[in-house]
């Protein structure tokens, strides 16, 4: 990150600058009134959208509101919420799901990233024209990609199935890859992978881009060999861009709600319910607005907790 | 001479041509893989009913343009006799429908819904830019105690799952009556928009030199008007990236569409997976509404293609 200040100002400018700074004063507003009028909004409005809220279902969490039986009177319960959320085995179990989702959705996206990324850094011709192609899926809307890919999975009428069918010769209409309690949680790895293994590519690509030359030119007079050169030099340089990488692609997937809600919306049966389809299954369809609000703060916390110590050990990896 | 020629060409800076073209096979090969599913789409939607749910599914067939008047239209199934009974079709259309004896009974909502789309994601991403770019130039110019904390702060209020933000906000908005509204969707997607829109703006607002404005202010401007004069030419690309990127965010946004709106302020993402037919998914509409819905983010992409890397990872990554 770059220094707020620029330390770097010419000196004998900024001692051009005083006499004037006084005459401006009077004129029109100060740099400080400017500087609270223009970052104002932006915290007003965050702390109405996003603090307000924040507090009130702290709160909330403490109640036994549940809005469809909102007649009843507003009961505080203490930590009751809490201690319903952590003993609920269902949780844990909605928890792991999440877990084994962010591990394998993570892994396999920084090794097909990773890979992808020494490919095109190859530089060969039209090579970006190819870079480019790749990178649309993660820009698409992961609802409506959830959505057009339950087409292409269909057993009978979609394409996925007939491609597999003609390569290892099962048939077609034999597996669901969203139906199936074995292939579900593939399955969202799958398109997971297919949208966001071009994210981890192109921060990669970034990565691979700032090693200088120079250092692989030393490596060639030393006669390193090129796996050498690899474990030595380009993945330790590269090591902080990945991490980084992982870093967005853990928080967003541990967030994970649209694309596998519209895909297998948490089915068969709960084998592919990540934790945030758990959280509005309970807030928004049984409405048990006190629990959810538990369950939704320990998620913060987890995200949060977790993030943080991410980004420190970020930083040590920058440093070194 | 020669034996420097020799050493650049072993090195990694260059790649040799084998290896060049191994990677050029791999990734086309990637790239074309990757690729399919959204030609498969767009294909789609050019199918009729019966085309779209053949098995084997069909690469090869005969394009219609069905797809396209179901999703923009609401039919009624008649008889082959009071068909037969109506003045003869007057547009293409009507001619298609009735091959089906259908008949075009009105306008479908997708309209109202795009421009729901169209409303919000435009509305939260001029605030979003506005609200964020006045705040990251006071970030970028002026000492501001806690500046890193605010920072932070600001960018930490996108972690929080949608799921769990919605819980609040759905008991805020019924209070002040902002569910599906637009209001209520521009203010919510202005607030999420806005800790990009700080980050990358103050991003771009850096890179451009402060000698510019302090040259300006000698001159006997104010600072608002170097504000206006100097720094606001300089960073209009830097602008139009970022507000490319709110804008991609709005437009495909799903989760809180889905649990703040049901009806008058529904954009497109959750509208999509309900275009039915007759009997479930109507499949060449649902492709078609995709395909349209998609076109401008492809467009946006290859817009963006510079500064992708910089909108994705909040700033922290530049080149």
């Amino acid at each position: 990150m770059t220094a707020i200040i620029h330390s770097d100002a010419p000196v004998d400018r900024i001692g051009a600058q005083v006499p004037f700074r006084a005459v401006r004063r009077v004129r029109s507003l100060s740099d400080r009134s400017i500087a609270w009028l223009f970052v104002t909004p932006t915290i007003a409005l965050l702390l109405a959208i996003n603090i307000f809220p924040l507090i009130w279902m702290i709160r909330l969490s403490f109640t036994s509101l549940n809005l469809s039986m909102s007649y009843l009177p507003l009961r505080f319960v203490g930590l009751d919420n809490y201690a319903d959320v952590l003993s609920d085995e269902d949780v844990w179990i909605r928890l792991q799901t999440t877990a084994q989702f962010v591990i394998s959705t993570v892994a396999l996206q920084v090794i097909v990233g990773f890979g992808l990324a020494l490919l095109i850094n190859r530089q060969f011709r039209s090579h970006s024209f190819w870079t480019t192609i790749i990178l649309l899926p993660m820009m698409l809307s992961p609802a409506v990609v959830g959505n057009f890919w339950t087409l292409l999975l269909q057993p009978q009428i979609g394409p996925f199935n007939y491609v597999v069918g003609l390569f290892t010769g099962v048939a077609p209409s034999s597996f669901s890859m969203t139906g199936e309690v074995a292939l579900a949680p593939w399955t969202i790895v799958l398109v997971d992978t297919w949208m966001w293994a071009p994210y981890v590519m192109l921060i990669c690509l970034a990565g691979l881009r700032s090693i200088p030359d120079y250092i692989y030119e030393a490596a060639e007079v030393d006669r390193a060999s090129s796996w050498r050169q690899f474990w030595s030099i380009t993945l330790p340089m590269a090591m902080p861009f990945l991490m980084l990488a992982v870093l967005f692609r853990a928080i967003e997937n541990f967030k994970m709600f649209d694309m596998v809600n519209l895909l297998t919306s948490g089915g068969p049966g709960s084998t592919t319910e990540l934790v945030s389809i758990t959280l509005k299954r309970a807030a928004f369809e049984k409405w048990r607005t006190g629990y959810s609000s538990a369950l939704a703060i320990i998620l913060f916390v987890t995200v949060f907790g977790a993030a943080n110590i991410y980004v420190k050990a970020l930083n040590r990896v920058k440093q070194r | 001479m020669t034996a420097a020629a020799k050493s650049t060409a072993h090195s990694i800076v260059e790649a040799s041509p084998r290896v060049k073209a191994f990677a050029a096979v791999i990734v086309i090969f990637y790239a074309t893989v990757t690729i399919t599913p959204l030609l498969w789409i767009v294909a789609t939607a050019f199918k009729s009913q019966s085309d779209a749910i053949a098995y084997p599914p069909k690469v090869i067939f005969q394009p219609t343009l069905e797809g396209y008047v179901n999703l923009f239209t609401v039919r009624t199934r008649q008889t082959p006799d009071f068909i037969a009974s109506l003045p003869p079709a007057t547009t293409w259309y009507d001619k298609l429908v009735r091959k089906h004896d259908m008949v075009v009974a009105g306008p479908s909502k997708v309209v109202p819904r795009f421009i729901n789309s169209l409303v919000i994601g435009f509305g939260s991403t001029f605030l979003a830019v506005l609200l964020g770019g006045l705040a990251a130039y006071a970030f970028s110019r002026f000492r501001i105690p806690l500046a890193d904390d605010l920072l932070f702060f600001i960018l930490s209020t996108r972690m929080m799952p949608p799921v769990a933000v919605a819980i609040p906000i759905y008991l805020m908005y019924r209070e002040l009556n902002l569910t599906d509204t637009w209001t209520g969707m521009i203010l919510l997607y202005t607030a999420v928009n806005v800790s990009l829109a700080v980050w990358l703006l103050k991003g771009f607002i850096d890179e451009i030199p402060r000698e510019y404005e302090e040259a300006a202010l000698v001159d006997g401007y104010t600072r608002l008007q170097a504000l206006r004069k100097v720094v606001l030419p300089q960073a209009v690309t830097g602008i139009a990236a970022t507000a490319i990127f709110c804008l991609i965010f709005s437009w495909n946004e799903y989760a809180f569409a889905v649990l703040l709106t049901s009806g008058d302020a529904q954009t497109m993402p959750p509208f999509i997976p309900f275009i039915i037919g007759e009997g479930g998914q109507d499949w060449p509409a649902v492709a078609a509404a995709t395909t349209l819905f998609v076109i401008p983010i492809v467009l946006f992409t290859i817009v963006l293609r510079r500064h992708l890397l910089r909108g994705i990872t909040f700033g922290a990554v530049r080149k």
